[in-house]
């Protein structure tokens, strides 16, 4: 645990310092960051996103999958992000790389809506 | 006949003394749909099992068509395994009709995922229709991809750049509406101001006597907003219309049969060919309602419309199912 820990923050450290020191080598940084970030599930069920909102930290990779009998998409209200047509048990990711609040709905079925707060 | 509908409603809304002759007629069949004549204005609906207490002088107009919907081709799950053999066991079912319909009208949700080869499977079991033309509207299902690219180089030849369109058939005026581009987040189903002006046009210098059927997927009243059962702008559409003294809205969408009346406006929704939906609020979703194999059909079905010219398109009878 302990160990975890300390690799983890060791990797953000070499990530911070990547970036100070060269800031155009974003494919380095990107992978770097892939590699400590987070990762967050939103089921589809019923017609609704669950959890309906979630708050997630930056680099965050969302990945919503869609447990319905009928068809849904995820798709940003302004249009930051958009899946294709998810079939049942098909999935989208997206990673948030900036923090905000990002607001999205199913396009097929709109009262469908559903936030990602990113931190 | 009115006997024979004991839940039926009669609205006369002038009060004129409509002459009988000018009924429109509904019938809904639990096991296929709903049967609809129409003459001049007012409207009847039977359950299915009264079909065969009709006989076909009752149920012939001058101009017969039928409303079919939400298909869904591709659709393969536990409530309808096999939807392209509810569809032809409706195409089968319109062709045994007593009075032959003149064309047939399919509500949208022709597809469930905008594939070319499930709107391929549509067209290729409607060719076995008698009744060989068929206008469409596109569902939600349709236009999955590309704004619809697909489905409105298939079905919207002739029609507007947003795919809606109006023609008329022995007097009768029919408008199709597209009422599924575009929604926005917790919204319900949208015509536009684009279409919603087109409309205006389109019905300005009719007759107020020409009897109206307005067709399009998403109800044009509101069902259930919950479940996006509704269009955010239909009154202004309805508003249009309010001239006319009868107006017949056809929609799709709800997998179910539902019927409401105001004023001049008989609102009517088609069962699916494919499989049912829970009634509003009874579920914790509107997804397809999943039912023994031997009730499936009786779940489903088709609309048939028949209009006969009255003198005056004035009064709507509505009934429940029996």
């Amino acid at each position: 645990m302990w160990k975890s820990v300390f690799i983890a923050t060791v990797m953000v450290t070499a990530v911070m310092g990547l970036g100070g020191i060269q800031p155009k080598h974003n494919g380095i940084l990107a992978s770097a960051q892939e590699k400590t970030a987070s990762t967050a599930e939103v089921k589809i069920d019923n017609f609704s996103f669950g959890p309906a909102a979630i708050t997630v930290p930056v680099g965050t990779t969302v990945t919503w999958i869609n447990r319905d009998d009928i068809p849904h998409t995820v798709v940003s209200t302004e249009k930051v992000f958009k899946s294709k047509v998810l079939d049942t048990d098909e999935k989208f990711s997206y990673t948030f790389t900036k923090p905000g609040e990002y607001p999205y709905f199913c396009s097929i079925h709109p009262k469908m809506t559903g936030k990602v707060v990113v931190q | 006949m009115t006997g024979k509908t004991k839940d039926e409603i009669l609205h006369d809304h002038n009060q004129d003394g409509v002459d009988r002759r000018g009924f429109l007629k509904c019938m809904a069949w639990a096991g296929t749909g709903a049967f609809c004549v129409m003459q001049g204005g007012v409207l009847k609906s039977y359950s299915m099992s009264r079909l065969s207490e009709m006989n076909a002088a009752e149920l012939k107009g001058e101009l017969s068509f039928v409303q079919i919907s939400d298909s869904h081709m591709g659709f393969n799950k536990a409530a309808n395994p096999d939807v392209a053999a509810t569809l032809q066991a409706a195409v089968d079912k319109i062709n045994a009709l007593s009075t032959p319909p003149e064309f047939l009208l399919h509500t949208g949700d022709i597809s469930h995922l905008s594939k070319p080869e499930e709107f391929d499977g549509v067209s290729q079991i409607l060719k076995g229709a008698t009744a060989k033309d068929v206008f469409f509207v596109p569902g939600e299902h349709d236009v999955l991809n590309d704004d619809g690219k697909e489905y409105f180089e298939r079905f919207s030849k002739g029609a507007q750049p947003g795919g809606w369109y109006s023609f008329e058939k022995k007097g009768v005026h029919f408008v199709g509406l597209v009422n599924v581009m575009n929604l926005k987040a917790g919204g319900l189903g949208t015509l536009g101001h684009e279409q919603l002006e087109w409309l205006e046009k389109d019905v300005k210098h009719l007759k107020s006597s020409t009897p109206i059927v307005v067709f399009a997927h998403i109800p044009l009243w509101t069902v259930y907003p919950e479940w996006g059962w509704g269009t955010e702008d239909s009154a202004q559409a309805l508003g249009y219309l309010k001239k006319f003294g009868s107006v017949t809205v056809l929609n799709g969408h709800i997998h179910q049969t539902m019927q409401k009346v105001e004023g001049n406006v008989t609102f009517h929704t088609a069962c699916s060919t494919a499989f049912p939906q829970p009634k509003p609020g009874e579920a914790p979703s509107p997804g397809p309602m999943k039912v023994p194999a031997e009730q499936l059909r009786s779940l489903l079905g088709i609309t048939d419309v028949n209009y006969i010219r009255g003198q005056h398109a004035l009064a709507v009878v509505d009934s429940t199912l029996g």
